[in-house]
């Protein structure tokens, strides 16, 4: 065995070894998530990496509960409400900001863009006020209103710039088809946009379902909190006991539709962030 | 169909002047070619006509009615454009429906319609398919039956063909102009290439700066060129230029001395220049001859190129650096290295005044 194909061995060990510490370290969270979930209490703390005993309990014990149901209920209304408010405004805006010639465009953009760079903690006292204002506390509407101003910015974003990259032409040959506006939008664009309109509704979904500090605090009562929150407000036998049997088992319940949709939408996902890269 | 007419149309992008004061007539079912190097401003104007853009002063008629500030589906034109432009998603039949249904034509009208556009256009077979299926010669037909299907007065083309390869190209050219006669239809066209404006033009535009240089049939602009620009723009390969002085007016026209050439008879009227004055002599390749060299008159041939059917001789200047082509059937004797003399058939010989318009003939100054 020549020196040349002992290197070459070493290089692919070192190529998979490199793979398997990446997974190991992006999943493997989420995997001793799983198997706690499935341990009973009296095993939670001891450490196994193959669960030698498979208990449902803990998901019997989640599932029966009426405020965790009701919590996934107003997770699913708010998280569809963002990406379909997102992904309206953010088309018409991307209409606008893509294809209109205007003065203060770039402007509009950069201020847009500038909207996104403030922490949520930055702007949470300002919005709550808002969000009294409007009536909106304790309201999964107050949510959506406050997870939409965040998830626009992304969305109109990504829009504009696959917009843009649209042919003129195209829409000149709607307009001499007599095509309005609002046509051209919903018979010509949007069908060529769903690779990008994929992209971005499934990360404005992520966001909104996964969303803590929002919801925490514009909430008040079981009826009308999110999933996140519902999670960490579980509560145990007692005052020093912490559920993590049942915690485990609802964050193993609310991933799983955000795993199944990124499958589904995967290689939407990965066309629509690199569509344009290279011509098609 | 209908006739358009432009009176003193300018469009003003920001401090560029595009088009400046264009007055054109384009009657009823003519076919009218805008020919022009890149930036003349010949795309410009048919957007201006099809109402892609909007006209800064003047006045657009479609039939009777003046369309200025007419949307463009209530122009009642129909456009192809160079990219075709074909709704990606959509079948051949939808992208020729698109435009119907969009103005709440019944259903069986839109069927009778996009059949029959497609019996013309022989797309019969490709209905159900999408564009990304089809070949560039085919989606071009779809991007004319689009166009086409709303059954619009006037048919605007841009640069339809440029996106075709040269084979493709011809065949589709021979297919428009046969298209037109069966229709009949007005139609406006807009291309860079000289050869499509001259095959199928009723009528051509040559423009140049936003401006009109001259309009007529093809064969008044290859025979009569208005302006050296003219001259040069239309015909391959392109018209021999060389400068000359005035020697002389009579009643049989003028006389001339030509750089390299010598002194020549031609039948130009020169009578409002002064003595000496300063002129451009443009003949074609195909009316110069070459003979021995005498005296002055000597020029070295520098390449012979072999077309097949003809021959194109390259003939080096003794001043400036412009070399001159000579045109004539295959085969031919000469070669390069060879010194010749220029002839030019005097009756095909075009004279330019130093502002580029051409001098008149007897004939053109009688009739006038």
């Amino acid at each position: 065995m020549t020196a040349r194909q002992l290197s070459k061995i070493a290089k692919r060990v070192g190529f998979w070894a490199l793979i398997v510490l990446i997974m190991v370290y992006a999943v493997f969270p989420f995997y001793y998530a799983v198997i706690t979930s499935l341990k009973p209490s009296s095993d939670l703390f001891r450490v196994e990496l193959w669960p030698s005993t498979w208990d449902l309990s803990n998901y019997a014990q989640i599932l029966t509960q009426a405020s965790f149901l009701r919590a996934i209920f107003n997770s699913i209304v708010v998280a569809v409400s963002v990406v379909f408010i997102a992904l309206l405004l953010g088309i018409t805006a991307s209409y606008a900001l893509g294809r209109v010639r205007f003065r203060g465009r770039s402007t509009v953009l950069l201020v847009i863009l500038g909207v996104s760079m403030f922490p949520q903690v930055a702007v949470l006292s300002g919005l709550f006020e808002v969000i009294r204002t409007l009536n909106l506390y304790n309201n999964p509407a107050g949510l959506i209103l406050s997870y939409t101003i965040f998830t626009l910015p992304f969305t109109v974003w990504v829009l504009t710039t696959f917009m843009k990259q649209l042919p003129m032409e195209l829409e000149e040959a709607a307009i001499m088809d007599g095509a309005t506006p609002w046509v051209t939008i919903t018979k010509v664009f949007l069908p060529l946009m769903w690779p990008a309109m994929a992209t971005t509704g499934l990360l404005a979904f992520i966001a909104a379902w996964n969303e803590f500090l929002f919801a925490l605090t514009f909430t008040l009562t079981d009826a009308q909190r999110t999933v996140p929150v519902a999670i960490a407000l579980l509560s145990g036998g007692s005052a020093y006991e912490l559920p993590w049997g049942p915690i485990m088992a609802a964050s193993v319940i609310v991933t799983v539709p955000l795993v199944v949709l990124v499958i589904i939408f995967q290689r939407r996902i990965v066309s629509g962030l690199t569509a344009g890269a290279v011509k098609g | 169909m209908a006739s358009v007419k432009l009176e003193k149309i300018n469009k003003v992008f920001g401090r560029d002047h595009i088009i400046d004061d264009i007055d054109l007539d384009v009657g009823n079912g003519e076919f009218v070619v805008f020919v022009g190097p890149s930036g003349c401003g010949k795309s410009t104007l048919l957007r201006l006509i099809a109402g892609l853009e909007s006209i800064t002063d003047g006045e657009l008629r479609i039939g009777d009615t003046i369309v200025n500030d007419l949307p463009p589906r209530e122009r009642g034109v129909g456009m192809v454009f160079q990219s075709y432009a074909l709704y990606p998603h959509m079948s051949v039949y939808d992208n020729m429906a698109f435009g119907l249904k969009l103005a709440k034509t019944a259903q069986e009208t839109i069927h009778e319609r996009v059949m029959s556009t497609a019996r013309i256009l022989q797309l019969e077979e490709l209905l159900h398919r999408k564009p990304k299926a089809l070949s560039g010669g085919q989606r071009q037909r779809v991007a004319m039956g689009r166009a086409m299907a709303r059954e619009p007065r006037i048919l605007l083309f841009d640069e339809p063909l440029s996106n075709l390869d040269a084979s493709l190209r011809v065949q589709m050219r021979n297919e428009i102009a046969r298209l037109h006669n069966r229709l009949g239809s007005t139609m406006i066209y807009v291309t860079h290439d000289q050869v499509e404006a001259m095959t199928l033009a009723d009528k051509i535009v040559v423009l140049n700066g936003g401006r009109i240089e001259q309009v007529g049939t093809p064969q008044q602009l290859y025979q009569r060129p208005a302006t050296q620009f003219v001259a040069g723009f239309m015909g391959s390969p392109t018209m021999n230029f060389m400068p000359a002085q005035l020697l002389a007016n009579d009643d049989q026209g003028c006389r001339v001395h030509a750089n390299g050439v010598g002194e020549l008879a031609l039948p130009q009227d020169a009578q409002t220049l002064p003595q000496s004055a300063a002129l451009t002599l443009g003949v074609r390749p195909e009316h110069l001859r070459l003979a021995p060299p005498s005296g002055d008159n000597r020029f070295e041939i520098v390449n012979v190129e072999y077309l097949g059917n003809e021959v194109y001789v390259y003939l080096e200047p003794k001043e400036g650096n412009t070399l001159l082509i000579h045109r004539s059937e295959a085969p031919s004797q000469w070669e390069e290295g060879q010194h010749v003399a220029l002839v030019p058939d005097t009756q095909h010989v075009h004279l330019f005044n130093e502002s580029g318009t051409a001098l008149d003939l007897p004939a053109q100054r009688q009739a006038a």
